[in-house]
């Protein structure tokens, strides 16, 4: 039986989720990482993607979150979401905007580094509302 | 010496007023408690940002590698001003004060022959700079059309910011808004944002909490700040249109409950008057009988 530690789930606009938990699965730029009590102290950026919670419970929940960064201590893991949404309640619309927004940025960009950057940020965004939204 | 008639109106019109600013007392309660919620709600995170930060800033401490947005440019000739105002006016001194403060601030940078541009977030606080200041302000923000303060209104103020700093058109950027004290109590606040403003207190209270850890990185930590630092002027903005919003309507709330009660006060005078002018009619009217009767 794992250890439990604490997981806190904050976007800018409120607390999503403060509780104890047994695993966490977060996004990370650098790819999905999963992260159990006692992880070394990490501090990385993450995609947009979906976090998966395992409660102390067993119970799993599942969450979206666009971008923003982890904060994990061996005594517990922050994810500051620059926005995140429990999964029940993404809809098509939602990601279908930010997926309009990322296409004209693109078309607004000028230099080529930001355009990479956006461009990934789009693909990842398409590949999210792939796996979210079940045509 | 007004007439009965036109005291009478006079009466109904105070009324009428003293109904209207009840009303928006009431509205701008009930405002107030959700504004109060939100910006309560948005606290965890823009604290842990600021954890965040300290540590990351004291890792990578004197780097090549730290963003301008957080060292600057290294200059402070240019000075850009955010002011943050709300879009409607009837809440006591609520956006003078802030248009002061800021008015205050961009004289003093300008008797110190430095270079000032205004951006303005809010209509209240665009009209009253507008007079002094019209040159000087670069662009605006309307917010009139929101309900609701989100984030993304936030980031694309940063973002205008962001790109602004990027062309170099400022050196220093201060947001001005007004702290959310108390409902009777707002206090007009400056805060820098470019250059980051390193904040000492945080970055102990994380070594205090034993959290100076030796951190991985992942990617590294240079591009962390990079990307932290952005969103850190985010949240920074999305917090001082959390707490204005909070603000007007403490202000509010307190301007409409003494308008009320000086409705009142004008209801109860205006009534002792109306009631002293009919009396001294029905005597007046007396006495024309009774002196009638006794020339008979």
């Amino acid at each position: 039986m794992a250890d439990n530690f604490n997981f806190e789930l904050v976007s800018p606009e409120r607390l999503l989720l403060s509780e104890k938990v047994s695993e966490v699965v977060i996004p990370a730029t650098e790819g999905e990482m999963t992260v159990m009590a006692n992880h070394a102290p990490t501090m990385t950026t993450i995609k947009p993607g979906i976090v998966t919670v395992k409660a102390a419970s067993g119970k799993v929940s599942r969450y979206v979150v666009f971008g923003g960064f982890a904060d994990i201590l061996p005594t517990g893991c922050t994810l500051l979401a620059e926005s995140a949404v429990p999964m029940e309640e993404l809809n098509r619309e939602t990601l279908q905007k930010r997926i309009d927004a990322a296409r004209g940025d693109i078309a607004a960009a000028t230099n080529d580094d930001h355009k990479f950057h956006l461009e990934r940020h789009l693909a990842e965004l398409t590949h999210l509302n792939g796996i979210v939204v079940p045509a | 010496m007004p007439s009965l008639k036109d005291l009478k109106n006079r009466i109904a019109s105070v009324k009428a007023t003293q109904k209207i600013t009840k009303a928006m007392k009431m509205v701008a309660a009930a405002k107030l408690r959700r504004a109060q919620e939100a910006a309560e709600a948005a606290r965890p995170y823009s604290q842990r940002m600021s954890a965040v930060l300290a540590n990351i800033a004291q890792a990578v401490g004197g780097d090549d590698s730290v963003p301008r947005l957080m060292t600057g440019t290294g200059k402070d000739d240019v000075h850009l001003l955010v002011v943050c105002t709300a879009e409607r006016g009837l809440c006591g001194g609520f956006n003078s004060q802030i248009a002061r403060f800021a008015r205050d601030h961009a004289r003093r940078l300008l008797a110190q022959g430095k270079t000032v541009k205004i951006y303005c977030v809010g209509k209240k606080g665009y009209d009253s700079l507008r007079r002094e200041f019209a040159s000087l302000i670069v662009g605006r923000t309307d917010l009139r059309d929101v309900k609701r303060v989100a984030f993304e209104n936030a980031d694309q103020i940063a973002r205008t910011i962001m790109s602004m700093f990027d062309k170099g058109e400022f050196d220093v950027c201060t947001l001005f808004y007004s702290e959310f004290k108390s409902v009777i109590s707002q206090v007009p606040t400056a805060l820098q944002l470019i250059p980051a403003a390193a904040d000492v207190s945080v970055a102990n209270t994380a070594t205090a909490a034993g959290a100076t850890a030796v951190y991985e990185y992942e990617p590294d930590a240079g591009a962390i700040l990079d990307d932290l630092i952005p969103r850190n002027i985010s949240v920074q903005v999305f917090r001082a249109l959390l707490e204005n919003v909070a603000g007007e309507m403490g202000a509010k709330m307190s301007a409409m409950d003494s308008a009320t009660r000086n409705a009142g006060e004008m209801i109860n005078k205006l009534t002792l008057n109306y009631n002293r002018q009919r009396q001294a009619q029905i005597t007046k009217e007396l006495i024309e009988i009774i002196s009638g009767a006794e020339a008979l």
